[in-house]
């Protein structure tokens, strides 16, 4: 690509400002550029690996022709994934005259903050929901609060709070929603479809232009770090210290954020996040959606890609195990070529995946599950939400005229990568749908399966508990009600 | 009076907290020319270091100075309580994975970090006790002295006793996870002088600790904090380290230093709740009257005596809950293992023995088919009679059975029990479970010298009020509710009073903010401060009015005085010109508390404060997986200073409570190295996390019986022990695989795994 087509800096929006910036280390954080560079401290550091939320800043970008408010986590952002955003700090949200808005104000009148420590973060998340969604159930605002730990309140007053923020609504007089069009104006300005290439003495990073720019792009800088989320690099950075220059951000490639829908089967770019994909899963996989709002939390779901949670291929990823189930294939990429690869047959051993150099994770196929069909995905974790998974398990079996025709059922938590249950799926294929095909089945899991012990759960437990979740879907294919529900409760 | 005490008013930073603008003392403003330290920490549990060559350290970029033990001018141990075994770095041999061994200080904190990972470090390794029972088995090295508490005679009625159980519990640690970590930043001065802004909850004990590590007197060390993101014990004695690193460097180098260890290493190389195994022996009737306990309580000490002792002490304390023991035997046994140092967290010990008690209640219904709830009736104290402590102290105070009634009937308990045991009948995979556990605990440090405090009040002449008291601010309100005292005192509202930073030079000698007393003694320091300034204003009211003094009143605002009224300011500055002082120090020691440890009787608390919870479980018996779907809770406040800041405490601790009984689990691998140290791995709890059912009240009917400050009671770490019935309930839950007649002994953390493991072993016991 000819120097024309590039710029040398990045730039974006911090609540009014315009920030032009070219002398950065590629590495460097958004919370440190906020904290540290300016100054802007209502931003707190609280595990600078996206667990606690305190560091929850909103992002807007461009989707589309949409601007789209998305609460992350600005410790393990990098500030050069934000070229044509619109960042917001808490420090934007009450104005000039220091009056605070609905949000702030229902976390006062409820006592939602103690400490205060946490607040700024758990303020951004609850304004994020308050903007999207003006009359949020209890069970929404859990959901918004997955990605923000609170150690003083126990929460109780933090969702009043956000309740009564919904009730007093206000929506349109506050200063993102009234300055919403201006800013799709301006972020619209920034767009110019040029490569950026940022090269300071602190190393190198490359924002593509577009999609066969990127694929040009990690032919020429092979070694290259990609980032998309960062939702697993950025502790890369913050927490082993590596050095991941030089740095591809491939993040904001729109063609790897699309998906389609043909033949049975969905289509997606490697770069579609857990968030943007939710209303297709809700919509045509609703197998998985109790399954979905469980990855991360809120903000790891803004961010985090699907793609990425299979490129880096880590044994603990919760979408394997799922996808691995439904059949789903991959589409590696290098420059202009490109192969299919079924999902499972890309991890081959811990920490080593079938992608040579040059290649990358460019799109995923998964098939709709079969209507003839049960699917379900079982995650068990010592918390409930925003935790990893001690064992996370797929089940895809067709059962006709009272025999068991099909199965793939896949595991993630189990062994050094996600792993099919050939063992299991064989003791269970051809049998009849009953409890003594289930035993077998059951029994089946020690030859598929030799899990370690770790700090998450033990080596029995989750021999144990993987075989259990078979009798769990078993049941459930027989209608009993075997799962906890939240909702239940109330 | 304009009566802003009893009030449910906001917390003093509520507004800036919501906003961003409170600042942490990482918000400080830093000083032109900061630098920043990190730690270069151990990576062995014990070892005695045959070579440590910093070189490396010293030549990555932007490396300034580098600091070990040989480099501190005065002294190098940093025991808060004067036990010499825990020097500022490790030299010749390392205790625990993450010790410090030197500190580095470079131009940017990242490039601190970065270096300090540099450091080539050779280690010959030395056996390692990384557990209670690897520690009892290398032969029992205790930490500091136990104690032993005794009362009637146990053997005697161990022999009488129809019933007998033998049984242990393994109780766990739990990270204090404060969202502020650890922090320090020192300023050097002239002469000596270093001003330190540290993240603490005891500046007293940090200016002692820096002054004794830089070898300058106390009064050259001003200790200063605004606020803290959170304490719950955490920041006790735990700042010390950070703190006299970063006023170390800032007197060798001349300049503003700043320390924050990052979330890993503040969770590996600072202390936590102490982890305990609990043997005990019980003797009870067939009522499910206790008649004998014989109880030994082990704890996980860590390298040093750091608070061990009066934490493993205050277990024993609590052993009884709110139960008498006729004849009891309870030792502690603080163990010395190589983990990083425990130390004070919230109940300090408290609910460990706490929940060793209920277990003894819990064997007790179990063994002999009773619902719990009976067998905690049959037991509790009594108010005439058996009403002796096993520290010998009377129990005058108890409320427990009208708070339990109160509960058991506002929360439908027994229709919900029988519910409970019906829906189990069937024999589902889903199994629920229901406990009412009560709590008592006793108000006072242990220690009775640490039960004095003092403030500093200024009254100006626009009749503005310049508060400074000796106690910090975490999160629970403490400024707040003195605030709302000294406001009383004066008449005036909350806007006239400026609520300042806890700072040494102000208020000298402080204890720290812990063992729930902040607002019992600060409180009662600062009302008498005011009530001094008052009643010279007062009297120099009625000599200008003519009027009695008694006729002399302070209301919203203004100062009526006979028939004359004028505004409060109008008062001060007319005062200020017949020369009357306007600035008073103020003082409180806990009247009528004593303990002697040796003889292990005494009055060492000044009162009790009660509570109790009701919890109700869902559990899948498949996976363990759990939910708590209702908890109600009647908790004893007394007469509440501040209903909302104290209804925040209870739900606040309930919820922490929680977190350490189910979800939070430290786990150390082999080599003692903490596997779980940050929130990845180490999971507290979230919202929803916490019941959709969640009816707290305060007994608003309660009036503390002494004469504490407003007749208010203690809320930090009582209602933290309420979580206590959420296990109970998982139990329940758990015990229907075998028809309810074996006590499941579900230790805690009951993660998942417990849950569903134990249940595994009820089952094949039932089945055996």
């Amino acid at each position: 690509m000819s120097e024309a087509r590039r710029r040398n800096e990045i730039r974006f929006y911090l609540n009014d400002e315009l920030v032009e910036a070219r002398n950065f280390s590629p590495d460097l954080t958004l919370l440190d550029y906020l904290r540290i560079e300016k100054r802007l401290t209502g931003t707190k550091e609280g595990c600078a690996e996206g667990d606690c939320g305190a560091c929850t800043v909103l992002v807007g970008r461009l989707s589309g022709d949409n601007l789209i408010y998305e609460t992350v986590n600005s410790c393990i952002r990098f500030l050069g994934t934000l070229d044509g955003c619109h960042v917001v700090s808490v420090e934007h949200l009450s104005g000039s005259d220091g009056k605070l808005n609905p949000v702030q104000q229902a976390m006062v009148e409820m006592h939602g903050s103690q400490c205060g420590f946490c607040t700024p973060g758990i303020v951004m998340s609850l304004y994020a929901l308050w903007m999207q969604n003006p009359a949020p159930s209890v069970g929404d605002v859990e959901e918004a609060l997955q990605g923000n730990l609170c150690r003083c309140t126990g929460y109780a007053p933090i969702v009043k709070a956000a309740m009564l923020a919904a009730e007093r609504g206000g929506q349109a007089a506050d200063v993102l929603v009234a300055h919403r069009v201006d800013m799709r104006e301006k972020l619209r300005a920034l767009r110019d479809g040029l490569r950026v290439e940022v090269v300071s003495e602190k190393g190198q990073l490359f924002i593509p232009a577009d999609l066969d720019d990127f694929a040009e792009l990690y032919e020429e800088v092979q070694g290259a770090t990609l980032v998309a989320g960062s939702t697993d690099v950025g502790l890369w950075v913050t927490k082993f210290m590596r050095d991941i220059e030089p740095v591809i951000f491939i993040g904001a490639i729109e063609d790897l954020h699309k998906w389609v829908e043909s033949e049975g089967a969905v289509t997606l770019g490697a770069g579609v996040t857990y968030s943007e994909f939710l209303p297709f899963v809700d919509e045509r996989i609703p197998q998985l959606s109790a399954f979905w709002r469980r990855i991360g939390g809120q903000q790891v779901r803004n961010m985090g890609t699907i793609g990425g949670n299979i490129a880096n291929g880590s044994p603990i990823g919760d979408t394997p195990p799922a996808l691995i189930a439904l059949g789903a294939a991959i589409t590696l990429r290098k420059g202009g070529e490109r192969r299919f690869l079924p999902l499972e047959s890309y991890f081959l051993e811990y920490g080593k995946q079938d992608r040579k150099l040059g290649e990358f994770v460019e799109m995923i196929t998964v098939p709709l599950p079969d209507p003839d069909s049960r699917y379900a995905v079982y995650k068990i974790s010592k918390r409930r939400d925003e935790d990893i998974s001690s064992v996370c398990g797929a089940f895809n079996i067709k059962i006709e005229d009272g025999l068991v025709t099909f199965a793939r059922i896949a595991f993630g938590g189990m062994a050094a990568t996600p792993k099919r249950a050939d063992a299991v799926e064989a003791a269970l294929t051809g049998r009849p749908w009953s409890e003594d095909t289930i035993v077998a089945g059951k029994a089946a899991f020690a030859e598929d399966f030799r899990p370690i012990s770790d700090m998450r759960a033990s080596a029995d437990y989750r021999l144990m508990a993987a075989q259990n979740l078979l009798e769990r879907f078993y049941r459930e294919s027989l209608g009993e009600e075997v799962s906890l529900t939240r909702e239940a409760a109330e | 009076m304009s009566g802003v005490v009893h009030k449910p008013l906001p917390h003093e930073s509520a507004h800036k907290h919501v906003s961003g603008r409170a600042t942490y003392t990482d918000d400080i403003v830093e000083p032109t020319g900061l630098l920043h330290a990190y730690l270069g920490l151990s990576t062995r549990a014990h070892a005695r270091v045959t070579g440590i060559d910093l070189d490396p350290v010293r030549n990555a970029p932007g490396v300034i100075d580098i600091i070990t033990l040989a480099d501190v001018p005065g002294h190098t141990d940093i025991s808060p309580v004067g036990a010499h075994d825990e020097p500022l770095f490790a030299t010749d041999e390392v205790m625990f994975w993450g010790q410090p061994l030197f500190a580095v200080i470079a131009e940017t904190r990242d490039q601190a970090r970065r270096a300090a990972r540099l450091a080539r470090v050779t280690y010959d390794d030395l056996p390692a006790a990384i557990s209670i029972d690897e520690a009892e088995a290398a032969g029992g090295e205790l930490v500091t002295a136990p104690l032993t508490l005794e009362r009637g005679n146990v053997e005697k009625a161990f022999k009488s006793a129809p019933n007998i159980i033998e049984g242990e519990m393994e109780i766990g640690g739990q990270e204090h996870f404060y969202l502020e970590g650890h922090i320090a930043m020192a300023e050097p001065g002239e002469d000596g002088d270093m001003l330190v802004h540290s993240s603490t909850q005891h500046p007293s004990e940090i200016q002692h600790m820096v002054a004794h590590v830089l070898g300058v007197n106390s009064a050259a060390v001003t200790v200063k904090v605004r606020r803290m993101g959170g304490g719950f014990g955490g920041k006790e004695t735990q700042g010390s380290l950070f703190a006299c690193v970063a006023a170390l460097a800032a007197r060798r180098l001349g300049r503003a230093v700043k320390i924050r260890p990052d979330r890993d290493d503040d969770m590996s190389g600072t202390g936590k709740r102490h982890d305990f195994k609990a043997r005990y022996k019980l003797g009870f009737d067939n009522k499910g009257r206790v008649l004998a306990v014989d109880a030994t309580f082990a704890a996980r000490g860590g390298m040093s005596a750091d608070l061990t002792g009066p934490v493993t002490d205050r277990a024993l304390f609590h052993a009884d809950n709110a139960y008498y023991y006729p004849a009891v035997l309870l030792k502690s046994k603080p163990l010395r293992t190589n983990t990083v140092s425990n130390t004070a967290y919230r109940g300090f010990g408290g609910p460990q023995g706490l929940i060793g008690g209920e277990r003894f209640m819990e064997e007790i219904a179990y063994s002999l088919g009773m619902d719990p709830l009976d067998v905690r009736k049959a037991n509790f104290y009594g108010t005439e009679d058996r009403n002796v402590t096993p520290y010998h102290q009377k129990v005058t105070d108890n409320i427990i059975e009208r708070v339990v009634e109160e509960l058991e009937a506002s929360s439908d308990y027994r229709k919900r029990r029988q519910a409970i045991v019906d829906f189990n009948a069937k024999g589902g995979v889903i199994r629920k479970g229901i406990a009412l556990t009560p709590v008592k605990f006793g108000i006072s440090f242990t220690a009775t010298f640490y039960n004095q405090a003092g403030a500093l009040i200024h009254v100006y002449r626009d009749g503005s009020i310049h508060l400074n008291h000796g106690g910090t601010e975490m999160g629970q309100g403490l400024n707040m509710k003195v605030a709302q005292v000294v406001a009383d005192v004066f008449g005036v509202g909350l806007d006239q009073i400026s609520i300042t930073a806890t700072q040494t030079d102000k208020v000298p000698n402080t204890s720290a903010t812990a063992a729930s007393s902040g607002s019992d003694l600060n409180g009662k320091a600062a009302q008498n401060a005011a009530r001094k300034i008052r009643s010279r204003l007062v009297k120099f009211a009625a000599k200008r009015f003519k009027v009695k003094e008694r006729d002399v009143r302070f209301a919203n605002g203004f100062v009526l005085a006979g028939d004359e009224e004028l505004s409060f300011a109008d008062l001060c500055d007319k005062a200020y010109f017949a020369r009357v002082q306007l600035s008073a120090t103020g003082f409180y020691k806990t009247p009528n508390i004593h303990w002697d440890r040796e003889k292990g009787m005494g009055r060492p608390f000044f009162y009790f404060a009660y509570g109790a919870s009701v919890s109700e479980v869902s559990v899948d018996l498949l996976t363990g997986e759990y939910q708590v779907d209702r908890v109600d809770i009647l908790h004893d406040v007394g007469k509440s200073l501040n209903p909302a800041i104290d209804l925040g405490q209870v739900e606040g601790a309930f919820v922490q409570g929680m977190g350490w009984l189910t979800t939070e689990e430290l786990v150390w691998d082999d080599k003692g190295q903490l596997r779980t140290h940050a929130p990845s791995t180490y999971k507290i709890p979230l919202a929803s996390d916490v019941p959709r059912q969640f009816n707290v009240q305060l007994a608003e009917w309660s009036v503390n019986p002494e004469r504490s400050i407003k007749r208010s009671k203690a809320v930090g770490e009582p209602p933290f022990m309420l979580a206590v019935s959420v296990v109970e309930a998982l139990s329940m839950a758990v015990a229907s695989v075998a028809g309810y007649r074996v006590c499941p002994r579900l230790d805690v953390p009951a993660t998942p795994e417990r849950v569903l493991m134990t249940a595994e072993r009820l089952r094949r016991e039932a089945g055996a």
